[in-house]
């Protein structure tokens, strides 16, 4: 399996673009080397903005930059990027409608070592509940590179989140990426799995562990987790007998939660959530150990199924 | 020297500007007359001497930009507007209902000549700040004026954005403090005092003028002044008078944002007219 490390493709592609676009500009928060925007720094020096450990102000202050036309890029951790930024978001950016797009890097658990206060779970949720905000969560690299291009094409405010370790890749790099899509990775009649981010990679292994087993799941990446279709999810939960959404969040307010949300007065097949039970991170020695610790797992994903074919 | 017929026409507008937010605040609605009132003569002199802005183009690429960061005060914003032809008379009546384009803060979706959305307090001085990034990395000569209330200093933000102007030498942005004294409960330092105010924006590498809010020559001469200064942001700290020319509400803590009765609602009236006949 290839592998490829989504903060590093998203700095290359904001440099690429920072190419053609001379209305790009990036700010950071003290993270540049993390978040990959030191390359950025590098290319155009005269459009890079530090602004030091003040993520409030930087917020606002893209607002300003995106008032008089420029397209900013703000950076910093995700927790930080929209706990501590959020009455900044919700009333500089948001209300006004403006083109403010919002890194969270190093997004859910994958800040491993740094423990709770550093591991966002509740971001996606933030970020949705607020009107005029996109919220996009890539699976891969190669994701997050056609994603970055999308922000840049469409206006308005965005969210993206970027996990901070290599991850498999299993998105073609050709095309371009539609925000609002469902992409289907795999078609199966027995139950739909829907997931983004770094879930997506543990339920392509999943899906390969049922089928030995004679069970076809049919594989959504919502990548877009807002705005969502309504007639795209409707069109893929037709059929199956179960439906399992799979996140690295809190199971309150993210995927799963726009999902049932949207499902409020649709008649369904049963539903199960594999994501963060009301809880917050913890430090561990690596990632993978960490995922297991929380149950984000092939098997657990596999233990979700058969618990909705057993019914 | 600035001629006396200037000043005393912007003296006229400021008394012309507090007869409308008299009509915005009304009879027995709340409105936020003290706060608006207090920055009025500021408002006159940069919307009607200062500023680079074409009234019949709110978008003019090359107009200075207003901000008002302590976004309640937005009635004397307004009226200023309203005086220039941005918003039409009417509108006046319909402040902060569901068939107007007046909002209770400044809203640049829905009002002509506002430029961002303020008033969570704090996060205006930022705004400005991206704005003066922004027009400087174009090569603009354009500037950025923002208000900033004496109270909403106490937010932690406005002094990040403070060390961020100073960090790039933000020469094109000019912060007005409105200092007049009093937060919606009582006087600021009774709060979070935050006096004294000048050195702790000298500290930051600001370049600071205090002045009397209330003198149209002095909010001139220092705004010209400031034009020369170069390689660093600039504030005015200018001293005022929460309420100032409603007789009764004049630094009185009540009418932050106060219902007006028929009664103050006529003798606001009865003497912002005579001021103004003693002008004609």
């Amino acid at each position: 399996m290839v592998v490829a490390n989504l903060r590093e493709a998203y700095g290359r592609t904001l440099v690429e673009l920072g190419a053609k676009n001379r209305d790009i500009v990036v700010l950071d928060a003290d993270l540049s080397k993390s978040t990959r925007t030191i390359l950025f720094q590098e290319a155009y020096p005269d459009r890079f903005f530090e602004m030091s450990i003040a993520e409030q102000n930087m917020i606002s202050v893209a607002a300003g930059l995106a008032l008089v036309g420029k397209i900013p890029f703000v950076h910093s951790f995700a927790v930080f990027a929209t706990g501590r930024t959020y009455d900044q978001i919700r009333q500089s950016v948001c209300i006004a409608n403006l083109n403010v797009k919002i890194c969270g890097s190093s997004c859910g658990l994958s800040d491993f070592g740094d423990g709770a206060t550093h591991q966002s779970l509740e971001d996606v949720a933030l970020m949705r509940v607020i009107p005029n905000m996109v919220v996009l969560v890539p699976a891969d690299a190669n994701e997050t590179k056609k994603m970055v291009k999308a922000m840049v094409k469409h206006y308005g405010p965005m969210y993206i989140r970027i996990n901070r370790n290599d991850l498999p890749v299993y998105i073609s790099e050709d095309g371009e990426y539609e925000i609002g899509k469902l992409y289907q990775l795999r078609d199966g009649e027995d139950i739909l799995i829907i997931a983004n981010g770094v879930m997506v990679s543990r339920v392509m292994e999943a899906s390969e562990v049922l089928e030995k087993k004679g069970i076809y799941v049919r594989v959504i990446n919502a990548s877009t987790v807002k705005p969502l279709r309504k007639e795209e999810v409707l069109k893929y939960i037709k059929g199956v007998k179960g439906i399992v959404i799979a996140e690295e969040h809190s199971i309150i307010g993210g995927l799963g939660g726009a999902i049932v949300e949207m499902l409020r007065n649709v008649k369904h097949s049963p539903l199960e959530f594999v994501g963060i039970k009301d809880k917050f991170g913890t430090s561990a020695s690596n990632y993978e150990e960490l995922l297991e610790y929380y149950g984000l797992t092939p098997e657990a994903i596999v233990s979700a199924v058969m618990n909705l074919i057993k019914g | 020297m600035v001629p006396n017929e200037i000043i005393e026409n912007l003296e006229r507008i400021a008394l012309k500007l507090r007869l409308d937010i008299l009509e915005m605040v009304g009879i027995g609605k709340a409105g936020h007359l003290g706060g608006s009132s207090s920055y009025a003569d500021i408002v006159a002199v940069l919307y009607f001497h200062k500023m680079n802005i074409d009234p019949k183009n709110p978008k003019y690429e090359d107009r200075d930009r207003f901000l008002l960061s302590k976004g309640h005060g937005a009635l004397a914003q307004y009226a200023a507007l309203v005086e220039l032809g941005y918003i039409p008379r009417e509108e006046m009546k319909k402040t902060k209902t569901l068939s107007g384009i007046l909002q209770g803060h400044p809203d640049r979706n829905k009002t002509p000549g506002i430029e961002a959305n303020t008033g969570s307090l704090g996060q205006g001085l930022s705004i400005a700040v991206g704005m003066a990034l922004g027009l400087r990395l174009d090569g603009k000569k354009n500037k950025v004026y923002v208000i900033v209330g004496d109270g909403e200093l106490a937010e932690g933000q406005i002094w990040e954005a403070v060390m961020c102007a100073n960090y790039y030498k933000l020469d094109n942005l000019v912060a007005i403090v409105d200092n007049n004294g009093l937060q919606a409960t009582g006087p600021i330092e009774e709060r979070f005092n935050i006096y004294p105010i000048a050195p702790k924006f000298e500290a930051f590498g600001w370049y600071v003028r205090e002045i009397d809010g209330h003198n149209i020559r002095q909010i001139i001469e220092t705004l010209d002044e400031l034009d020369n200064i170069k390689g660093k942001p600039k504030v005015i700290i200018a001293k005022t008078v929460k309420g100032k020319g409603f007789s009764f509400a004049e630094n009185n803590p009540a009418f932050h944002n106060s219902v007006l009765t028929e009664e103050q609602y006529l003798r606001a009236k009865r003497e912002l007219e005579a001021q103004i006949a003693k002008w004609s």
